[in-house]
């Protein structure tokens, strides 16, 4: 197995355990987050226009950590410096 | 002599290519001796042409009572309710933070919503642009701050429970801001390559649903952007003293 083989395959099996490992977490706290903020909403109807656009900011953050992983594996696939660096060598 | 390559823009995103990650700011339209315009650039200069004709449109004649026009009726709507949320989420009541959410709204909305135009490569799909938008937070922030408190009531945030913590408040100052443009950056790029994908293996009607899919999350996107810009710009507030 040469160099390029062994990069080829790390990078690959890389990119997806960074992405199946990475959305564990925010996918769980989207979640959580949705369920507490349609239950306050079946309480309190009244407020449900403050809660959802509260809500809408919290996913987006809870997101972020998600889309860092995803960030990492598109550069592990498709910019991936070892791969570069392997090539021009 | 500048050399116009127009056809470039009509490049269907991964059309020719195999799927890979696309670099918008590679693609070159006008090419003089040193510099070049990308189509990343072009884009925004559309995004922001199509911005300042609407609002021609709907400010030439202003008029109230019945004779109200339709696009003057949705603007005013639009305005009123980012006023809102603008005004509820920061707490100022003479509409400080109007201007800088609506536009950031406006830009953004307009270029998530024309990725429908096939040949249409976002702007917003490029760190550039979402990273210059994150920049224009980034100063905004001081500029804000020192209006409402004070260059001592700005610099006394950075030092908030007790000194020690100053690198630490600094970085997430930046950090907070580069995770901004970062998400953006992120939503827009994987909704384009959901979309490419998709068509690399079915072809008809699997990526319109994703596609339609794309259009709610760059409009929730946009929301999102200008509310998190309020919410980080008004962090310093003016200190209410108790009246005893």
């Amino acid at each position: 197995m040469d160099a390029y083989a062994i990069i080829g395959a790390a990078s690959v099996i890389g990119a997806c355990v960074c992405m199946g490992i990475g959305s564990i977490g925010s996918s769980l706290g989207e979640g959580y987050a949705a369920a507490a903020a349609l239950q306050a909403m079946a309480q309190q109807p009244d407020e449900a226009s403050r809660i959802r656009s509260t809500m809408f900011v919290s996913l987006a953050m809870i997101e972020t950590t998600a889309l860092y992983a995803l960030l990492i594996a598109f550069l592990i696939l498709y910019a991936n410096p070892f791969w570069n660096y392997a090539v021009s060598q | 002599m500048p050399q116009f390559n127009f056809a470039n823009w009509l490049d269907l995103p991964y059309a020719e290519k195999s799927i890979g990650l696309e670099n918008y700011d590679a693609i070159k339209l006008i090419s003089f001796d040193g510099w070049a315009v990308n189509v990343t650039i072009f884009n925004s200069w559309i995004v922001m042409a199509i911005i300042v004709i609407v609002s021609w449109l709907a400010t030439r004649r202003l008029s109230y009572g019945k004779q109200v026009s339709k696009l003057q009726t949705a603007l005013e709507a639009l305005v009123l309710w980012l006023q809102n949320e603008a005004n509820e989420t920061s707490g100022s009541r003479n509409n400080q933070y109007l201007g800088m959410a609506l536009g950031l709204f406006s830009f953004i909305l307009v270029a998530n919503l024309l990725t429908f135009i096939p040949w249409f490569k976002p702007p917003t799909a490029s760190l550039s642009t979402t990273m210059a938008l994150a920049l224009v937070v980034f100063l905004a922030s001081p500029y804000f701050s020192i209006q409402n408190a004070g260059v001592k009531g700005y610099l006394r945030k950075f030092i908030e429970p007790i000194p020690l913590m100053l690198p630490m408040n600094v970085f997430s100052e930046c950090f907070s801001i580069f995770a901004m443009g970062l998400r953006l950056f992120g939503n827009m790029l994987s909704g384009v390559m959901f979309g490419a994908i998709l068509s690399a293996f079915i072809p008809f009607i699997a990526p319109l649903t994703m596609q339609t899919l794309g259009l709610l999350t760059g409009t929730i996107q946009a929301y999102i952007f200008a509310l998190l810009a309020v919410v980080y710009t008004s962090a310093v507030k003016e200190e209410i003293k108790p009246e005893i």
